[in-house]
């Protein structure tokens, strides 16, 4: 019985909240809206919430500069609560209700392949900011984060000519990135003529955090005589207590170098680094780049977090580099429109934190260099190579069987997946 | 009632008083390595401070400025002074305690990793309000191993054994050549150190299988017979696949097979051990359950989030006293087991004890107490996780020979884990209040009669097994991630363990625990991590279906209903 007063009661609080948003937002209806589809709680908050807070430092930024075609940009912001389904129904929420002009958001690669039914039937625009597998282009997605030629094949590159290395351990958390990434690579190592016994591919579960016998069998593979690297594909959370087992274990970065694809800036302001020193990461930016808009960023981003040892990473760049394109973008098309604005932003340039101007591709990647640096006893990486110029991403992986013949372009071919044998664009049923 | 109170006083500094001098006595073991360690680096260069040759001092500035592979060049031409100085700058530089200011004229000094500076050219204290400008120097992998060759060579001829022995198994490592084994026949000489003299002769039997010679490499093979040494193998192999003389592939397979014998062995050893912790990890975690759980038979799924809170206790305490991370962990202990035991007597006192009885309720309550705490540690302490440090007394590794080592941490929290089990057990068999948990949990209507306050014993227990829990935070600490997420990952590993050890038994968690490790440890190998969980998954379910109450299932009035 009281029970049931209760729920009445909170039930009337949520309507009387749902009336007094909708007239919020119908009083403001003169304003631009973005959605910002960043988990806040759950295991993805971890990542999630700091770039919720980038997006809302950016758009106060245009605000300050006079909004957009002359009207103010309003951030709408929902919590998918790190659970993939929701991903789906926040979006609907947010191009339905809201009608925002377009949504920045999503870590994980399940959560963005359950937006993409949803913004392909609504015809929203998503910018999706983290370095990912590739094999997929869609016409209302923009990747500004690294395709795996943007990251993984260089590294690879980096240690087999930089660092000599023969032998190679793939390891990764076993979900769709590093299992698409380690077979690009194993493709790849392959096809330069490693041979099979020398790549150890090893797979554990999210979260991992007993890796004795892993260690323990890397020390063994690499004491073979050549020169071993680990490529690592770990997730987050299961890295530190793997660095810290490499560590214990006295396996050092100048006998087996790990590299890394998602140890970053924030990630390691929660380690103890002491046992990472020299350990290395691919990405397209670092926090310590020196340059005036890198300072200015930090700056900026320091000051509106109120907080002045919160870092910077590859990500947050990746969604000012999306958010500067955006802007540009619809200053060119005159209007939010999707349809306008997906074909005005092909080709437009924006800044990047390294020192460049990325731009826009007819594969709704964008151009990047790609950064190899060491792990500092500090948290941060110095930077030991750097490609020559920008990398251009591929949606599609030359070294996959399959893949390697697909070719997305939204202006010429206006097909994300054309493959060039049979001259056939597959369209969506194939993207899946 | 007036009894009661002074009794659970009692008992809770017993538990406290065994912990912590266990704690401290495992400290204590650690202080004679730690002091040998620090010795090794503090071979400063104060005494010696006679040649203050100018060449030095430009070269030691110009180590700290300029491009990584000139600095490389002036760390060679500064080992080829003979001066008692270069070592411990090339050291501090290695290992990244050099630091100097950005300038030409730059100051350069070595820190001690305590915040303390000293002057690299003259040994002087560098006050605090100096030590602003300095930066760390910075270096790379490559450099790294460079230094790693030179400091070797420099080392050869240091006063401690263990330096020295450390120097020539580097050059083992890096590849035995003309100029190390010239140095090295010069160093045979005098060594009066046995194990030394080993790996030097080991060195030039290296040297010796690249001989023209064939008896001389066969001669080189029977010495190196038995080494466990991984170059050593390596060379071997080499020889055993592509030598000209078939004598001599015979004899380096000979060679090979006795060496992978003994190694088997050692390996047979290192997964029993691995097994093994990772089972004190999962008793751990279990512990504490298994009283809520399996004495009281609550299903608290909030549980694993008083790991959580344990685990972030620890980090507090580092945070309030920074310069003492080697004794943190003494106070983090049983501020955890407080901590998290009020917070365990909070939870019972608020929700559990009105739904005592009625299983899925409790279920889904404790359920949302979880998510409530982990959301409640995202907000205090940020989702981001907390980088708690390693005592330096518990990185490392206990080398027993090149193919066998234990890791430090791993080895402590073993032995942490039996203490905690043994203090529990004392708790239950030995204290009053351990006899009043068992004679509510047995039969709670005749314990009442008996003058026993059942709610009173409910709340006691409910908070020893959250405390217990929040120890078993501290330990995890040490392992893994100290983030909201912590307990999710432990939750669902202490409810198998407990039920495959036998509801309501320790002695079943303890050897449910170290069978689910063990077990885990040797699927992995052939399964790979994933299917091996699985795999654990489901042996765990075929067994359960065999014997549904555990290995030790209880017996007696409890086991009825």
């Amino acid at each position: 019985m009281k029970l049931k007063k209760i729920a009445k009661h909170v039930g009337a609080l949520g309507i009387a909240c749902g009336l007094s948003i909708a007239s919020f937002s119908a009083a403001a209806a003169d304003t631009i809206k973005v959605g910002v589809l960043h988990s806040l709680s759950g295991t993805m908050a971890i990542s999630e919430t700091t770039l919720k807070d980038t997006m809302l430092m950016l758009i106060e930024e245009q605000n300050k500069k006079g909004g957009l075609l002359g009207k103010k940009l309003e951030a709408v912001v929902v919590d998918p609560a790190s659970n993939w389904p929701l991903f789906a129904e926040k979006t609907r929420e947010l191009l339905t209700k809201d009608k925002v002009a377009a949504i920045f958001g999503c870590w994980t690669s399940v959560s963005r392949k359950s937006v993409l039914p949803v913004i392909e039937e609504l015809n929203g625009v998503l910018f999706y900011p983290v370095q990912y597998e590739g094999e997929e282009s869609s016409r209302n997605v923009f990747y500004t984060g690294a395709a795996p030629n943007q990251q993984a094949i260089p590294a690879v590159d980096y240690l087999m000519k930089d660092m000599k290395v023969k032998r190679w351990v793939l390891a990764g958390t076993d979900y769709v990135y590093p299992r698409t990434t380690n077979k690009i690579l194993e493709a790849y190592l392959m096809a330069k003529g490693v041979a099979k016994e020398d790549i150890m591919i090893n797979y554990t579960p999210f979260g991992h955090s007993d890796w004795q016998n892993i260690v323990s069998d890397i020390k063994r593979f690499g004491s073979a005589g050549k020169k071993t690297a680990v490529v690592s594909t770990i997730n987050g959370d299961a890295n530190v207590p793997f660095y810290r087992e490499l560590g214990n274990q006295k396996v050092t970065a100048e006998d087996i170098p790990v590299v890394a694809f998602s140890v970053g800036e924030e990630e390691l302001s929660g380690i103890d680094t002491k046992p990472l020193v020299g350990h290395l990461a691919a990405w397209n930016y670092f926090m310590s780049e020196d340059n005036p808009a890198n300072a200015a960023f930090i700056k900026q981003w320091k000051a509106f977090i109120k907080n002045d040892k919160r870092v910077t990473n590859d990500p947050m760049e990746a969604h000012y580099i999306g958010f500067n394109m955006w802007v540009k973008a619809v200053e060119k098309a005159g209007t939010t429109d999707t349809d306008k604005v997906v074909d005005a932003i092909i080709g437009i340039e924006a800044p990047n934190l390294t020192g460049g101007m990325s731009k826009m591709l007819p594969n709704h990647h964008i151009t990047k260099p790609v950064l190899i640096g060491e792990i500092q006893e500090d948290g941060q990486f110095l930077t030991v190579s750097q490609t020559d110029g920008l990398v251009p991403g591929d949606a599609w992986s030359d070294f996959l069987e399959g893949s390697k013949d697909l070719e997305s372009d939204w202006i010429k071919l206006k097909c994300g997946n054309y493959n060039t044998k049979t001259k056939k664009c597959l369209g969506a049923a194939a993207a899946q | 009632m007036r009894n009661q109170t002074p009794l659970f006083g009692r008992w809770q500094v017993q538990l406290i008083l065994l912990l912590s001098l266990c704690c401290s006595a495992s400290v204590f073991a650690q202080d004679a390595e730690i002091s040998t360690t620090a010795a090794a680096i503090d071979t400063a260069p104060t005494e010696a401070l006679a040649t203050t040759a100018p060449e030095f001092d430009t070269l030691v500035k110009a180590l700290t400025q300029g491009s990584l592979p000139k600095r490389a060049q002036t760390a060679k031409k500064l080992g080829q002074l003979d001066d008692p100085r270069v070592i411990p700058i090339i050291t501090a530089l290695q290992q990244g305690s050099l630091y100097a200011e950005k300038s030409v004229d730059p100051l350069v000094a070595i820190s001690d990793n305590a915040g303390n500076y000293v002057n690299a050219l003259n040994g002087e204290k560098i006050p605090a309000t100096q030590a602003e400008p300095l930066k760390r120097v910075p270096i790379n992998n490559t450099m790294r191993s460079q230094l790693r060759t030179l400091l070797a060579s420099l080392n050869l001829n240091d006063k401690k054994p263990a330096v020295r022995l450390n120097a020539v198994n580097r050059m083992i490592a890096d590849g035995v050549d003309e100029d190390t084994i010239a140095l090295l026949q010069e160093r045979q000489k005098t060594e009066p150190n046995e194990d030394v003299r080993d790996a030097i002769t080991t060195a030039f039997a290296l040297m010796n299988l690249q001989s023209e010679k064939a008896s001389v490499r066969i001669d080189a093979i029977a010495v190196l017979r038995g080494s466990l040494q991984q170059e050593v193998r390596s060379a071997l192999l080499d020889i055993a696949n592509n030598d000209s003389d078939i004598k001599v592939k015979q004899q380096a397979q000979f060679a090979l097979d006795s060496i992978e014998d003994r190694i088997s062995a050692f390996r047979l050893t290192e997964n029993i051990f691995f097994g093994l912790s990772l089972g004190s990890v999962l008793l751990l975690s279990a512990i504490g359950l298994s009283i809520t759980f399996g004495v009281m038979g609550v299903i608290n799924m909030a549980h694993g989030e008083l790991m959580m809170i344990g685990a972030y206790v620890t980090w507090v305490v580092q945070q309030l006293f920074p310069n003492q991370i080697a004794y943190s962990l003494m106070i983090a202990i049983p501020s955890a087991f407080i901590v998290a035991g009020l917070v365990g007597i909070a939870i019972e006192r608020g929700v559990i004890r009105f739904l005592y009885g009625r299983p899925l309720e409790t279920l889904l309550a404790t359920f949302g107490i979880s998510l409530i705490l982990q959301q409640a540690a995202r907000s205090i302490f940020s989702p981001l996780n907390r980088a708690v440090e390693l005592p330096e007394w518990m990185s490392g590794s206990l080398v027993i020979n090149p193919v066998l080592s234990i890791t430090y941490n791993r080895l402590y929290i073993f032995i942490f884990g039996l203490i905690v089990f043994f203090a529990l057990l004392a708790i239950l068999k030995k204290t009053s209040l351990g006899l009043k948990v068992r004679a509510v949990s047995q039969n709670r209507a005749m314990a009442r009669a008996v003058g026993v306050r059942a709610s009173w014993v409910d709340a006691m227990t409910f908070g020893l097994g959250s405390g217990i829990a929040g120890i078993a935070g501290v330990a995890l600490s040490q392992l893994t991630n100290v983030g909201p997420n912590l307990g999710q990952a432990y939750i669902i590993d202490s409810f198998m363990v407990v039920v495959f050890g036998g509801v309501g038994n320790l002695w079943g968690t303890l050897v449910g625990a170290m069978g689910l490790g063990i077990i885990n440890k040797f699927l992995e190998p052939y399964a790979g991590a994933v299917l091996a969980k699985v795999l654990v998954l489901v042996l765990l379910i075929l067994f359960i279906q065999k014997r549904p109450k555990g290995i030790f299932p209880q017996k007696g009035r409890a086991a009825a209903d």
